[in-house]
């Protein structure tokens, strides 16, 4: 049983670096602002909601005794689903009514 | 058990790293903001994974509230950069 469980949360936690580690990459490699928040702004949300995942389904196996800390931690994955995209759609927002313009094919890197 | 929450938050604060040379070099004052909001994210993630790795549950308490604050630090930065003033 505890078998099963460790791999679950052991596929959930390498799912979850892996899609933060994409994250990264697209956050130093893309060209413009704006496809580098196109890159975060999905995986990192999706990626940390996974790894806290992996840590409730640790936390309600090893340490059944106490439920506080799972509500606690699921509460977080719900602030984070809410509060990420929020935070970069204000943040695109405010950078194109400051005029900043979206790239195009052909023009430099900035 | 332990050891695979090590590697994790290695791994994380290998990816903050990599996040800070955006914060730093990055042209212009946005992508500066973004990648310091990437960060306060990850750091979210670390502080639960410090939390079971070190067995103190502590930790989620102070997570909660960096993700309060990190998303209240984001929205008056967005607001200051966009309409210059913070009450108008």
């Amino acid at each position: 049983m505890f078998v099963i469980v460790d791999a679950l949360v052991i596929v959930l936690l390498a799912g979850g670096t892996f899609f933060t580690v994409v994250g990264t990459i697209g956050l130093l490699r893309f060209p413009d602002f704006y496809t580098r928040l196109h890159a975060t702004g999905k995986c990192d949300t999706l990626g940390e909601g996974l790894i806290i995942l992996g840590a409730v389904v640790y936390h309600l196996f090893y340490y059944s005794e106490s439920l506080l800390v799972p509500i606690k931690l699921l509460f977080l994955i719900f602030f984070i689903f809410i509060a990420n995209p929020t935070a970069t759609h204000a943040i695109v927002k405010a950078a194109y009514e400051t005029g900043l313009k979206p790239w195009k094919p052909g023009e430099e890197r900035r | 058990m332990l050891t695979v929450f090590l590697v994790i938050g290695l791994s994380i604060i290998a990816t903050i790293f990599l996040s800070l040379y955006r914060a730093i070099v990055g042209p212009g004052v946005f992508n500066r903001v973004a990648a310091v909001n990437v960060i306060g994210t990850k750091t979210i993630v670390l502080l639960v994974l410090i939390g079971y790795y070190f067995e103190r549950p502590y930790f989620f308490d102070i997570a909660l509230l960096y993700a309060m604050l990190n998303f209240i630090g984001t929205l008056v930065f967005a607001k200051y950069l966009e309409k210059g003033d913070l009450c108008s």
